[in-house]
């Protein structure tokens, strides 16, 4: 009894002392958004996504389990629209039933056919680039191809950090898509034959590791270099001492991680939530992606960030993205047979 | 009550591990799962190691003896425990990787190869092992502190009448009594170190949590991952039972007719210095050379001159979610242990071992699991209020926060469970008994005899379910509500960017939001020497 007591004056305090109470019942004004992007990321969009019309955006992010949440809390949900960072998240969202098609002429003119869902469950805002950072004494090399850092001539020269990270997982379910996963494997124990140390830490890692002589090659997305190179000066040294060669698949292009967005199925603000999907792919906000975070816009004809744009033209795999979601799986499968971060 | 709070994220885990997921564990038991064994068992066995001597160690010095700078210590010791473990990786691979500062400074003297050949790659087992146990010692030291302190000078003199020197009536004596609390001390070391992941991935180690990750996000299996939480919870309790076994027949009750403290012994010359020094050193590493780091990050980067007004809102959010919390736990913890302490019986043993296993549980597993429970709630109510034809309330519990402090309460509830039941176990019996001759009833023995003993426990648990709800990330992330940030999340959205630097002006607010409680209880918790 005294148990219950307490935990009854708890709730009641808890009630009281709550830091925020937000209600999910919103108004018009309003939408709610759940994502994996870094708020401090998309908060200058939605800042700007207000000013221009007007409507709140409220927002969530976590690394995980978004799509878990949505699910439990059902039709109740707050939940209208739904940020990504990767192909994975996409992918499992839909799975989780958490999704209903966006219907959006826009979308469908903007967005590349590709890089988007053909049921209409996802549509892809911006592009992340998986690349090299060269030593640029040690690789003399312009051009590079993917299946070729599986060649001994690398061996002991590659900086990669955990084969399971999404980044990683993505860029291997692109090979096996592509090749098959018999094939993939036979790539994945040549690229581990040529690591310099053991998977560890994270993408600016590699650079780090190139610059200080570990090793000749890192493997990275392009952001992160572009982040080194202008809005950290003690990283600086770091992406100096390197160069990005956009590789690509033989015959093939660059593979890219794709960031994307999606409507969540019980949408309260369905409108809204089309209507900032559609700002989302709009020219001002794709501008912002570029410029602010150093991503290739998905939209044509939107200027790329000029250290971006000077790794040279971005090939872009043509390969669906729908069909490397498909190969995850299997990749992960892979990395953990052939001891890739052993 | 509590034992069903704990008990329904678990139960939901369960649940989902109900779903098949053959292939993955084919995949799983062939590549994975031998190699993650390995790499959580060195990893526990080393970090529990190296924990275990450094916090038994400082405690039984700080504790027993009297030398200079043992006031300073006294609040300096736990301070490492606001050092999230990510943090201290980050920091530490940061220093001493190669064009670190360690690096550059010495590669003022010596060519940089060399440099490079001699420095240890922090991004390896042991560099983990050596990071983690710097910041996870003070679960050690605070638990093994309130044993050491209470422990009664009677068997030491003894021991020492018998001819054992110092150190023997350390090992044969002191140790074998603390042995309870070392091991809740131990216990805590351990489960935070098989829960983190942002440390453990980022300095390459593969541990069964890392697996249970991997499982979930790439290999697309919620189903398969929570088979393997069930298997990790399995271990946990495994190793529990072990424990519990192997000191079951260890009586560690005080000497009933004397309850005389030991008086310290005071530590002068090299001796006092020695033991000040050999105190020091793990604060320096574990707390003062992150901070100074975060410190020089932050006057570097302008975060302080720019200060970001958000994170005062952050700031003010982790301490409001972390003090109830805190308050919660505590009064749960105690009154399951109470409960169990007057009226032992199967039920409550079984409710009170329940009550433990929210901490074996890794954050993100726990927040996955009680998104089921809670949210049925939050929708049984609307539905309700609906067929009340009232208007809908929204989302109750995850809207309010609520649901971030109760995944704080069932995760960090072992704390003081764990803490009160080791210092109940110095209580005897006999005092109750003797309280009830004298007519002294349940509340009044409690009020005049448990809390006064129990207090350095108390204030232990408090001090570490505060910090470690301040810290938390995973769970937070996922549950917390719309437009609701906390210092950890906050960090964590610099360090998802890859540039952790960014975040060193919060983390150094999650400092100093622990120093002022660890500050004023550990003042408290000081019981004076011996009698005179």
């Amino acid at each position: 009894m005294m148990k219950f007591r307490v935990f009854a004056a708890t709730a009641a305090l808890l009630g009281l002392a709550s830091p925020a109470i937000t209600t999910a019942s919103a108004e018009n004004g309003e939408v709610n958004v759940y994502t994996y992007r870094e708020t401090k990321l998309v908060q200058p969009l939605f800042n700007a996504f207000t000013a221009d019309t007007g409507i709140k955006v409220n927002v969530v992010s976590a690394s995980s389990g978004l799509e878990q949440r949505i699910k439990a809390e059902g039709t109740n949900s707050p939940a209208d629209v739904l940020l990504t960072v990767d192909i994975g998240r996409i992918d499992e969202a839909v799975a989780a039933g958490v999704t209903q098609p966006i219907k959006s002429e826009a979308i469908d003119k903007i967005v590349p056919a590709q890089y988007r869902d053909p049921d209409g469950h996802w549509a892809g805002i911006s592009m992340r680039a998986r690349v090299i950072y060269a030593s640029k004494d040690r690789v003399k090399q312009d051009a590079i191809t993917y299946e070729e850092l599986a060649d001994p001539k690398w061996k002991g020269k590659i900086c990669i950090r955990s084969g399971q990270h999404i980044y990683n997982n993505g860029l291997f379910a692109a090979y096996a898509a592509r090749y098959g996963e018999a094939k993939a494997e036979e790539w994945l124990r040549g690229l581990k034959a040529n690591l310099a140390q053991r998977p560890s830490g994270g993408d600016r890692e590699a650079a780090r590791d190139v610059a200080a002589g570990k090793c000749d090659i890192g493997i990275g997305n392009t952001y992160y270099w572009a982040l080194m190179m202008n809005n950290d000066p003690e990283k600086k040294p770091w992406a100096e001492a390197t160069r990005v060669i956009l590789p690509t698949f033989q015959g093939g292009g660059t593979h890219v991680n794709l960031s994307g967005v999606l409507l969540a199925k019980h949408a309260p603000n369905r409108a809204n939530g089309v209507k900032l999907i559609e700002w989302l792919i709009g020219e001002k906000a794709q501008k912002i992606y570029a410029d602010s975070n150093y991503e290739y816009p998905i939209r044509a004809g939107v200027a790329i960030n000029p250290t971006i744009a000077g790794y040279g033209k971005l090939n872009a795999d043509s390969l669906p993205i729908s069909k490397i979601a498909a190969n995850r799986k299997a990749a992960a499968t892979l990395v953990d047979k052939v001891g890739f971060d052993n | 009550m509590t034992a069903i709070l704990v008990a329904a994220p678990v139960i939901s885990i369960f649940a989902l591990a109900m779903h098949p997921a053959p292939d993955v564990w084919r995949e799983l038991t062939a590549y994975v799962l031998p190699l993650a064994m390995i790499d959580t068992a060195l990893l526990l066995g080393g970090v529990g190691a190296l924990a275990l001597s450094i916090g038994a160690g400082t405690a039984w010095l700080i504790s027993l003896h009297d030398f200079r700078g043992r006031a300073l210590l006294l609040w300096l010791m736990p301070l490492p425990l606001a050092i999230p473990t990510y943090m201290a990786a980050y920091v530490y691979a940061d220093l001493f990787e190669p064009l670190g500062l360690v690096h550059r400074t010495l590669a003022v003297w010596f060519p940089l190869r060399d440099v490079v050949a001699v420095l240890p790659n922090l991004r390896s087992m042991p560099g983990a092992i050596v990071v983690i146990a710097l910041v996870l010692y003070p679960y050690v030291y605070l638990s093994a502190r309130t044993m050491f302190q209470f422990q009664s000078a009677e068997f030491g003199e003894a021991a020492r009448t018998l001819g054992a020197s110092r150190w023997n009536v350390f090992w044969r004596v002191s140790l074998p009594m603390a042995r309870p609390a070392l091991a809740v001390g131990l216990a805590l070391v351990s489960l935070e170190t098989l829960n983190d992941i942002g440390a453990t991935e980022y300095l390459g180690v593969r541990t069964l949590t890392v697996s249970i990750f991997t499982t979930w996000l790439n290999r697309g299996s919620l189903a398969g991952a929570a088979q393997l939480s069930c298997f990790m919870l399995a271990i946990v309790a495994g190793l529990i039972a072990i424990e519990r076994y192997g000191r079951r027949n260890v009586e560690t009750e005080f000497s009933a007719e004397s309850p005389r403290l030991t008086p310290r012994t005071r530590l002068v010359g090299i001796r006092g210095w020695s033991a000040f020094a050999a105190c020091l050193l793990p604060v320096l590493l574990g707390f003062v050379v992150p901070v100074l780091f975060l410190l020089q990050q932050s006057f570097r980067r302008g975060l302080l001159a720019n200060f970001d007004l958000s994170l005062g809102r952050d700031a003010f959010n982790s301490v409001a979610f972390a003090t109830l919390a805190t308050l919660v736990a505590l009064a749960l913890g105690f009154a399951t242990i109470l409960a169990w302490r007057w009226r032992p019986n199967l039920l409550r043993l079984v409710a009170m071992n329940i009550s433990q296993t929210g901490y074996a549980l890794p954050g993100l597993v726990l927040a996955l699991g009680l998104l089921t429970p809670v949210l049925a709630i939050d929708n049984g109510l609307n539905a309700i209020a609906g067929w009340l034809g009232r208007s809908l309330p929204g989302l109750i519990l995850v809207g309010s926060g609520a649901a971030v402090v109760i995944a704080y309460v069932i995760r960090f509830l072992a704390v003081p469970t764990g803490l009160i039941k080791a210092g109940y176990e110095r209580i005897p019996r006999d005092y109750d008994d003797s309280a009830r001759a004298a007519g002294a009833g349940q509340a009044t023995t409690m009020r005049l005899i448990h809390l006064p003993l129990l207090r350095p426990a108390m204030l232990g648990a408090v001090i570490i379910v505060f910090v470690d709800c301040l810290k938390e990330l995973p769970a937070t992330l996922l549950l917390r509500p719309l437009n609701v940030d906390t210092l950890a999340t906050s960090i964590y959205q610099f360090a998802s960017r890859g540039s952790f630097e960014d975040g060193a002006l919060a983390a150094l607010l999650i400092v100093a939001a622990s120093i002022g409680p660890v500050a004023w209880l550990t003042r408290f918790s000081d019981v004076p020497s011996g009698p005179a």
